[in-house]
């Protein structure tokens, strides 16, 4: 380990107001939104190419479970509050409100992934599988990045709610900064699938 | 000198130094010795990593020119065997020692992943931004030094991936390093393997930007103004905005390539494909155009992610030479923010001939030749910081000087190739090759030499041997010419690039004689390389002990010991003035550096 004393880990920067990993965080959403930008812009020249969306004929919300996608869509916005309410309990110097709202974000994440199990299973069951056209292409890619995503956060929730935990009696001001950082990750998650729901389900 | 600065400042730390040539041995916070895996394999210390960076990437180019020295003997004698090196090879890559299309190709798509991702960014970025920006600024180390840690860590298994491709069943990827569909969905094995070491890379500068980016904005030292940066660090936050933002879209476009190759999709494939006569059996719809819009939209910043940092150390470098402040420095800041923001936006004067239209056509054209004047400008500020200049020719010099021209001649070159007209005819010809590598080889990679001249005593402690030097310059700079330079005549004879044979067609056998003189020219070059590598080990052990400060330099890196100790400086830098003060009138001497109070 280094014990070199790296400054503004902690407490923000006088000029940019802000400390590292909140500065930090916020450029890793930068190069998400590119990646994302990147996947949208190439689903919408595929769609625009192609004759008919979905190329098998019928519409979107036809092929796909809307009322699942929005049962969905209301769990992770849940989630993004109870992550809210979280970070909020530690700026109220709870702990115990802390550990019940990280782990209702967690229960909700492993919500939203079964709810998300059960639409691709119900996909392969009928033999749609990502090479069956552009559509089902698409629909995997997007969200299957996005469930990745999801994982991701569940791993950083878990860390904070277990192990990283230990950090709020030496550090809890920190502890808390990595609380934020955590919700700033999630609030993006989230964000793509308020994204994703319409262009993909409903439009 | 270097003491007398320090002994102003020594004053106020706790721990008496013994100052001068060997600082760096009194440089003790009291903290235990590191175990030799922790201090230089798994080291958080942003200057070994640098030096990892720097070492592992100078390999990497040497792997990458072997792979086109192999390639030249097939462009200048084409289907005769190899002598020597031939034999070494399996039968099948080298069937009786004449090399096989198939090798030629995998040669070809590795030489360019090589040189680009696995060389001269991580030599530039990796290895020149982390060593350098931290010291420049006067920050102990990166933001997130373990972050840093891992960047690395995720960077060398993308390599080894990269090369351990060559031994995977078809070989190691053949569509050229820019992987275009629908050959690159169809090809073997070796393209998979690609992928995901770009993966790996794209992953790796992803978190090197972010670091970059945190540290400069955050970590400066008292007194370190946006205007008062050298140069180089402006380059480097540039360069790293164009990583952050640039390789994020490749990655959407490797995560489509693969589903495309593994799970049977068809983003880039068109409907209706038919390979080797038969219909492939995939739904369809895609675009292989879609493919060359994402793949630009990196690689056109990535140009700039080459020759930005490659242009910072040149200012250092004529600015340290001339002794006299770089001409025009808020102008070349504002040009390269410029030229960072346009890079986004002229992409596709790549695929003026894949027929997208007029409109667009125009459009990028247009973009192209504004994004021209800014590069111009940068040249313009370097020629009139040398007039007048009372020019030291050391070996840094020398390279950072020959940079000036070359990359005249590989910009300007490039101004037919991004007006539509001109391109229709020089497209995909041994012109465009020889474009590109007057910016990189001997603009860039000249630029990624005087660096290593320049700051090698920082790293080392130690001088590198200046005869040495000017042979490997005065040789290299001879040679490389007669590499590029026939590949404009080529081109615009109409010779294509990318041909296995190049004497296959009546127009490419006129200029086959250009390709010996360029073949035995590369070998030259390759050659001018011993001394340099001669140079860099000898140096290690024999090379003169040096100072603080060796050249007389302004800015806050020569402040700390050569090489700088843990945590870089002995005490908390400040910086008092601009980061070029050479040759003030009514000062004591031709430096004022940035961290002295009094000049």
């Amino acid at each position: 380990m280094s014990e070199t004393v790296i400054p503004y880990m902690v407490k923000p920067h006088p000029v940019t107001g802000i400390p590292n990993g909140k500065f930090a965080i916020w450029l890793f959403l930068a190069s998400e939104v590119m990646l994302f930008g990147a996947l949208f812009s190439s689903y919408v020249l595929l769609r625009a190419g192609a004759p008919h969306w979905p190329p098998e004929g019928g519409l979107s919300s036809d092929i796909l479970n809307v009322p699942l996608a929005t049962i969905n869509t209301m769990v992770l916005i849940t989630s993004s509050i109870t992550m809210v309410l979280a970070w909020a309990s530690c700026k109220l110097n709870d702990l115990g409100k802390f550990r019940l709202w990280m782990a209702a974000t967690i229960a909700l994440s492993f919500v939203f992934l079964i709810i998300k199990y059960f639409e691709y299973s119900h996909k392969f069951e009928l033999g749609h599988y990502p090479s069956h056209d552009n559509f089902y292409a698409i629909y995997f890619t997007l969200t299957g990045l996005h469930g990745v995503h999801i994982i991701g956060g569940i791993i950083v929730n878990t860390f904070l709610l277990t192990i990283g935990t230990r950090m709020w009696k030496t550090d809890p001001e920190h502890f808390t900064n990595r609380v934020e950082n955590a919700g700033l990750y999630w609030h993006f998650v989230d964000l793509v699938w308020i994204f994703l729901f319409p262009s993909l389900y409903l439009l | 000198m270097s003491v007398e600065q320090h002994g102003t400042k020594t004053g106020t730390t706790g721990t008496a130094h013994a100052h001068g040539e060997l600082a760096h041995e009194g440089h003790d916070h009291g903290h235990h010795e590191l175990p030799f895996w922790k201090k230089y394999i798994f080291s958080v210390d942003h200057k070994v990593i640098g030096i990892q960076y720097a070492v592992t990437a100078l390999l990497f180019l040497f792997f990458g020119f072997s792979l086109m020295m192999m390639m030249r003997w097939q462009l200048a004698y084409p289907g005769r065997a190899m002598p020597l090196f031939g034999k070494l090879f399996s039968e099948n890559v080298m069937p009786g020692g004449v090399m096989a299309p198939e090798f030629y190709n995998q040669l070809g798509a590795m030489h360019g992943t090589i040189m680009v991702f696995l060389g001269v960014v991580p030599l530039a970025v990796g290895g020149f931004g982390n060593f350098v920006m931290p010291l420049q600024i006067g920050a102990p180390d990166m933001a997130f030094p373990r972050l840093n840690l891992l960047s690395y860590w995720v960077f060398v298994p993308g390599g080894i991936i990269m090369l351990a491709s060559f031994l995977m069943p078809g070989g190691a990827a053949q569509s050229g390093w820019t992987s275009y569909p629908p050959l690159a969905v169809i090809a073997s094995s070796g393209q998979t393997a690609w992928l995901f070491g770009m993966v790996c890379l794209i992953t790796s500068s992803l978190l090197g930007s972010i670091n970059f980016i945190v540290t400069i904005v955050q970590m400066r030292a008292k007194g370190l103004t946006f205007w008062r940066l050298p140069f180089f660090v402006h380059a480097q936050l540039v360069t790293s905005f164009l990583l952050l933002l640039a390789f994020p879209p490749l990655e959407a476009a490797g995560i489509l390539q693969l589903m495309d190759r593994l799970a049977g999709t068809s983003f880039f494939m068109p409907t209706g494909l038919v390979v080797s006569g038969e219909a492939l059996k995939i739904a369809g719809g895609g675009s292989p155009l879609l493919w060359q819009h994402l793949f630009w939209f990196l690689a056109h910043p990535e140009v700039y992610v080459l020759i930005l940092p490659a242009i910072g150390i040149v200012a250092e470098v004529l600015a340290n030479n001339t002794r006299k402040p770089l001409w025009g420095y808020r102008l070349l800041v504002y040009s390269v923010i410029f030229l960072g923001f346009m890079s986004f936006v002229v992409w596709a004067h790549h695929m003026f001939m894949t027929g997208m239209g007029t409109t667009m056509s125009t459009f990028f054209q247009t973009t192209t030749m504004i994004i021209s004047v800014p590069s111009v400008i940068v040249l313009t500020c370097f020629l009139m910081s040398l007039y007048g200049g009372n020019i030291r020719f050391n070996t840094p010099m020398l390279f950072a000087t020959a940079f000036l021209p070359m990359f005249a001649i590989g910009g300007l070159t490039g101004l037919p190739l991004g007006l539509t007209a001109s391109d229709i005819y020089l497209h995909d010809t041994f012109y465009v090759i020889g474009h590109f590598h007057y910016v990189v080889a001997p603009g860039t990679l000249f630029a990624l030499f005087a660096g290593i001249y320049y700051w090698y005593p920082k790293a080392t402690g130690r001088q590198m041997n200046s005869m040495l030097g000017k042979i490997h310059f005065w040789w290299s700079f001879v040679s490389i010419n007669f590499v590029f330079m026939p590949m404009f005549f080529q081109g615009m004879a109409g010779l294509s690039r990318r041909l296995y044979d190049p004497t296959v067609y009546a127009h490419g056998r006129g200029v086959q004689p250009l390709n010996v003189v360029i073949s035995w020219a590369a070998w030259s070059l390759g050659l001018a390389q011993i001394p340099f590598i001669i140079n860099f080990f000898i140096s290690l052990k024999n090379g003169a002990r040096v100072a603080e400060n060796p050249w007389n330099a302004t800015t806050l890196e020569w402040s700390a010991p050569s090489p700088p100790g843990h945590g870089n400086f002995l005490t908390e830098p400040i910086v008092y003035r601009e980061p070029y003060e050479y040759s003030v009138p009514g000062a004591a001497q031709d430096f004022s550096p940035q961290f002295v109070a009094e000049a």
